[in-house]
């Protein structure tokens, strides 16, 4: 579901601190479109993983104001909030697996969280791990996988719930280059599917593989938006 | 969804708690039959003694007691106990010549049983009328002897369900404490369940299971452990074949009652690790 405005995200002067700290993240106002693909960039200790932590509800803002699926998150009660994590899909930066878990039981946890049946996520589960190419490793533990096949069990996990919003935290930090292109290819056909995109990473590199992204840049907690193309965006047809 | 392990000591801990239960409120089952049997057989009972020591007058005076209940509508039976009855009750204090004629006089004993139980406004009429027939005449009801017996057995039964109370307590407070144990150790699981947009509930539901596998195997441990412990108590006591004690055994009920110990016990704990689990997981977001 999105707004009026067609947005499925809304940040209006969000400020995060931690405890009484300084604020890591101050006047944040952007706005996310739907099936649109962004890059949060900026420099270690900018505050990316903080925005992303806002973006898939783990933290609550200080101040400021979020909406997402046209609802305000601040005020939205407590027991509605596994309703809003279940449409987005999340890769942590430390891939954030069960350990005791195999990688198709890992991929399958949020279907069995959606209530499914062995029988219903079957099919589902296993058709992903092919996406993914780890059909062969659907049985092996997290500890038994390399960095890359255990960043694809999370990316597996994070979509096949099919989200709304994915959001993913330096995805392609832990892999080589080539895994980096892969699994860039992977949030792309999703992005093509609908699902809003948002991918933080430092690898400047990476924001050219896909020239039709929006880039939000981060520098010092401080939202860097010169042509307020992320605070005012356009009026969108199909993409931003 | 994934597994929580409360396990380690925890069915263990249980089943010591489940056989400690059924233990005590065996005891206070036993004692409340014995206590409810010893009652009703001496509820409508009353003891005459003709206080007499000359034997002759003493048997005139009893004959005219026994003639008084007699002729009552309310008195269900009636006995005079025999001397040598009472010989045999006083041999231990007072020797064998109790009965000789040359011996210590002791009363003369009528037993009777009431219709119904005997009150005290009923004890006074009574004691009131017999007096006038039979001045010597002491009438008491046996169940004033009995009153401090009653009062001790109370009292056990009281601690009884006190101990039954705080070995719930306790076992409240163990799976609370291994509830938490487990939550800390499963926090970064939960944490994960907790992003992929798991619900209070279902988190909790993980721990329940969890919880209520190790309070069925600890129940069952400690309910076959209890019962082997009243079956064995109760053979001794039995063996003492005391008439009181004979009293206080456990019927239909009081074992399905034990049995359902158990049952209490998964309830308990399962509802103890949801609460446990719900109230630490709505500190998070």
């Amino acid at each position: 579901m999105s707004a009026a405005d067609g947005s499925i995200v809304q940040f209006d002067n969000v400020g995060l601190r931690y405890g009484t700290d300084r604020e890591v993240l101050s006047d944040i106002s952007f706005t996310l479109f739907p099936g649109s693909f962004y890059f949060l960039t900026g420099a270690s200790g900018a505050g990316k993983t903080s925005l992303l932590k806002l973006l898939y509800l783990a933290q609550r803002p200080s101040r400021g104001i979020i909406r997402m699926f046209d609802e305000d998150l601040i005020t939205v009660e407590r027991k509605r909030r596994p309703n809003f994590r279940r449409r987005i899909g999340v890769v942590f930066q430390d891939f954030r697996l069960v350990p005791h878990l195999s990688a198709y039981e890992n991929v399958a946890l949020p279907l069995r969280i959606a209530g499914l049946s062995e029988r219903e996520l079957h099919k589902p589960v296993s058709d992903m791990l092919q996406w993914v190419a780890l059909d062969h490793r659907s049985d092996a533990r997290p500890a038994t996988l390399s960095g890359g096949e255990q960043q694809r069990v999370a990316i597996a996990r994070a979509v096949i719930g099919r989200p709304e919003i994915l959001v993913a935290d330096e995805p392609t930090g832990n892999v080589d280059p080539e895994m980096a292109l892969k699994l860039l290819r992977l949030f792309e056909a999703l992005n093509r599917l609908g699902t809003t995109v948002v991918v933080a990473t430092h690898d400047v590199h990476l924001l050219r593989k896909v020239p039709e992204s929006l880039i939000m840049r981060l520098d010092k907690g401080r939202m860097s938006d010169p042509t307020g193309a992320l605070r005012h965006p356009p009026r969108r047809g199909g993409t931003p | 969804m994934p597994r929580a392990r409360i396990g380690g000591p925890m069915p263990w801990v249980i089943a010591i708690m489940i056989a400690l239960t059924v233990l005590a409120a065996g005891a206070g089952l036993a004692l409340n039959n014995l206590a409810g049997n010893a009652r009703s057989q001496i509820s409508g009972g009353l003891t005459v003694q003709i206080i007499e020591a000359a034997p002759a007058a003493r048997e005139r005076q009893t004959a005219a007691a026994m003639a008084f209940f007699e002729s009552r509508s309310d008195v269900a039976a009636l006995r005079r106990v025999p001397d040598s009855e009472v010989a045999a009750l006083l041999e231990p204090w007072l020797g064998a010549d109790v009965d000789a004629e040359d011996g210590l006089p002791v009363p003369a004993l009528i037993d009777i049983q009431m219709r119904d139980d005997v009150t005290a406004p009923m004890l006074r009429d009574l004691r009131a009328a017999l007096s006038r027939q039979v001045p010597v005449a002491r009438l008491d009801a046996q169940a004033n002897w009995l009153a401090p017996v009653f009062d001790a057995i109370r009292s056990l039964q009281w601690l009884a369900l006190g101990l039954v109370v705080l070995l719930a307590l306790t076992s409240i407070a163990a799976v609370w404490l291994a509830a938490r144990s487990a939550l800390g150790a499963n926090h970064e699981t939960i944490d994960i369940v907790h992003h992929l947009g798991g619900t209070d509930g279902q988190i909790a539901a993980i721990f329940q299971r969890s919880v209520a596998i190790d309070a069925a195997f600890g129940g069952v441990a400690g309910l076959l452990l209890g019962l082997a412990a009243i079956l064995g108590l109760g053979q001794q006591f039995a063996a003492l074949g005391s008439g009181l004690v004979a009293g206080g055994g456990l019927g239909l009920i009081d074992w399905i009652v034990i049995a359902c110990i158990p049952l209490v016990g998964i309830v308990l704990a399962v509802l103890t690790a949801r609460m446990t689990v719900i109230s630490t997981l709505r500190k998070m977001l």
